[in-house]
């Protein structure tokens, strides 16, 4: 795999790369430092306290979301195959705005630190707490599975180092981010990442667009004329017309369940902010996805396709070999640095929902029902960060070599359908009862998983067999819809009273809000008081 | 009196903001599986080139992109200038 024939220095130590990388880590050490020492209070810890303001919470998203798989792969795909990554690039894109519509003000306004607190206002907390808590560590599960197997054979190529040794400092690093500087650590790390990622990417851009007198067309047209006009058409990933639908509908929903997105919610200090923050968000993702494009036809002209698989099958290193093209070894390991700050950067975000999850969700709310101290409740959130930092290790060096496209794939499809219509039917509907969001949420997790096990990527492509009993590689089709259906029929067969009654404390909550505070006021503890669930006393809004 | 009004008020606007949401979240959903029933049924179409290097395909989609971008913008600027007015309107 050390292609010198190939005229690339990709998968030699390169200084340049190790110089900016360790700059970057020193730079987002320091700052995990400073904010270590503003980390109290669990509200700090997952929330930064509400003190994010919405343009900062922007690049945080943003950061949160760019991962090296957006950048690195879909570039690898359009140098490739063309047209196919657009439809990635606009899959992930078009989840944004129904996040915006439908999401983000209702989550801010009744919730304090995970989605669960939403779905749990009104109904039972045990319950509730403990199958959300089953979808989310899925879906970090698998999500960090894919981003530490891909940052290990990344590193490999990019950097010269083993794959062992890449895996243990992403994990290693991370867990000192999350373990010390929680949210408001983990916030600004993504902020840097997000300016170094699209700053590196449109300078790449735009030396690409240089050699084409600044016109993407030109570039096009060179692309049709080396590889004909099938470069601008839908090509082999959609030979199937369903499975393209399945994978649109997974992309687009599946957003809107991310843990990791979701929690940013909580980091602003009110409604408006979190709005606003999508809107610049979706402009940087959206402007992203669009350089990136240039940057795989780019690549496929300046580069060539078979340079680019002859390093990588699966044409990852495209937009690394197209910054050494056009910028020299210096811009190679520029780009390489960046695309491991990108990996570290996501998986801390990963890590802190994970945490979030098992120690608000599990530990505070249904193993000390709610009577957790503030130090005991900090000291767990540590230790669950600590936990699933090195689980991450662990499980990226188990999962060495293993397929990882599946994975994300199902990442997605479990938060799509799990989280999402749980999510959605809490916030709009008086019938749903506590039966009805533990039904549609664990049906949403167990569906996804089990098709995804069915399905020609796992039964075909890793077992070998000749067909698989699933037609489709992404279930969303089916197990979006389902989870809908499940959650809706079981609420109707038995309907829960209190839930219904207190429906309409969540509507007044989900549009007013808990208070807005005063301007110049210190950021209020987040969304004021816990979410309260039927166990407890109603209380006064 | 202002009790009931007040409430009822309040019921009027969430239901607004529930429908300006739904209207633009359903305008994205029919752009957006617009797109993708296009890519999945109608390859020749996408691929047709209107200038030389511009595919119908590309230009949709980048369309489709910048669409998401201009409906999460509209939405904050309705929001920001009608919906969190009243609703202040309505907190006093």
């Amino acid at each position: 795999m050390n292609p010198t024939n190939a005229g690339t220095r990709i998968g030699q130590p390169n200084l340049t790369a190790i110089v900016f990388f360790l700059l970057f880590v020193s730079i987002t050490l320091a700052i995990t430092y400073w904010a270590a020492r503003k980390t109290k209070t669990t509200s700090e810890f997952f929330a930064a306290g509400g003190g994010i303001s919405a343009a900062q919470n922007g690049f945080a998203l943003a950061g949160d979301f760019m991962s090296a798989a957006s950048f690195l792969g879909i570039a690898g795909l359009v140098a490739t195959s063309g047209f196919d990554g657009l439809i990635y690039s606009v899959g992930w894109l078009v989840g944004w705005p129904v996040v915006t519509f439908l999401i983000a003000e209702p989550l801010r306004n009744l919730g304090k630190y995970t989605f669960a607190d939403v779905v749990a206002y009104r109904l039972r907390q045990t319950p509730v707490r403990l199958s959300a808590a089953v979808g989310t560590l899925t879906v970090v599960v698998f999500y960090l599975i894919a981003q530490m197997v891909g940052t290990g054979n990344l590193i490999r190529l990019l950097f010269g180092l083993s794959y062992e040794t890449a895996v243990v400092i992403v994990g290693a690093v991370m867990i000192l981010y999350v373990l010390f500087g929680g949210m408001i650590a983990t916030t600004w790390v993504q902020i840097v990442k997000a300016v170094l990622l699209l700053g590196g990417a449109t300078a790449l851009a735009g030396a690409v667009l240089y050699q084409f007198g600044f016109s993407p067309t030109a570039l096009f047209s060179e692309a049709v004329s080396r590889y004909g006009p099938e470069a601008l058409a839908p090509g082999k990933l959609v030979s199937n017309p369903l499975e393209t639908v399945s994978l649109g509908v997974a992309l687009m929903f599946g957003t809107a369940g991310l843990p990791h997105i979701l929690m940013r919610f909580y980091t602003v200090p009110d409604a408006k902010a979190a709005r606003t923050s999508v809107f610049y968000a979706t402009g940087l993702i959206g402007f992203f996805y669009l350089v990136t494009f240039i940057l795989g036809f780019g690549a496929s002209v300046l580069v060539g396709r078979q340079a680019i698989i002859g390093v990588d099958k699966g044409g990852n290193m495209a937009a690394p070999m197209l910054a050494e093209v056009v910028g020299g070894t210096g811009f190679l390991g520029f780009i390489s640095a960046v695309s491991f700050a990108t990996i570290l950067a996501v998986v801390a975000g990963l890590t802190l929902s994970g945490a979030a999850a098992l120690s608000h969700d599990l530990w505070s709310s249904v193993v000390r029902k709610g009577h957790a101290p503030e130090a005991e409740q900090l000291k767990v959130a540590r230790i669950s960060s600590l936990l699933l930092g090195v689980l991450a290790i662990i499980l990226g060096v188990v999962f060495k070599n293993q397929n990882v496209a599946f994975m994300v794939g199902l990442a997605f499809a479990i938060a799509a359908s799990a989280n999402f219509p749980a999510l959605l039917l809490s916030m709009l509907w008086r019938g749903f009862t506590t039966r009805g969001a533990v039904a549609s949420m664990l049906t949403g997790s167990l569906s996804a998983v089990l098709l995804i096990f069915l399905s020609p990527t796992v039964q075909v492509e890793l077992l070998g067999h000749a067909s698989a009993p699933f037609p489709l590689k992404n279930p969303g089709l089916v197990t979006i819809p389902l989870s809908f259906l499940v959650g809706w029929v079981v609420s109707l067969l038995a309907p829960e009273a209190e839930a219904s009654r207190r429906f309409a404390e969540v509507e007044h909550r989900m549009h007013v809000g808990a208070g807005v505070p005063p301007k110049g006021a210190a950021p209020p503890d987040v969304a004021g008081p816990v979410a309260p669930g039927i166990p407890e006393a109603p209380q006064e809004i | 009196m202002d009790g009931n009004s007040k409430d009822d008020a309040l019921k009027a606007l969430a239901a607004r903001r529930w429908r300006v949401a739904g209207a633009l979240t359903v305008a994205m959903l029919v752009a957006y599986l617009g797109f993708i029933l296009l890519v999945a049924f109608n390859r020749p179409l996408m691929g047709l080139q209107f200038v030389p290097g511009l595919s119908i395909g590309i230009v949709l989609g980048a369309l489709t992109i910048l669409l998401a971008w201009v409906l999460t913008g509209v939405y904050m600027l309705w929001a920001n200038r009608k919906y969190d007015p009243a609703l202040d309107e309505l907190r006093r």
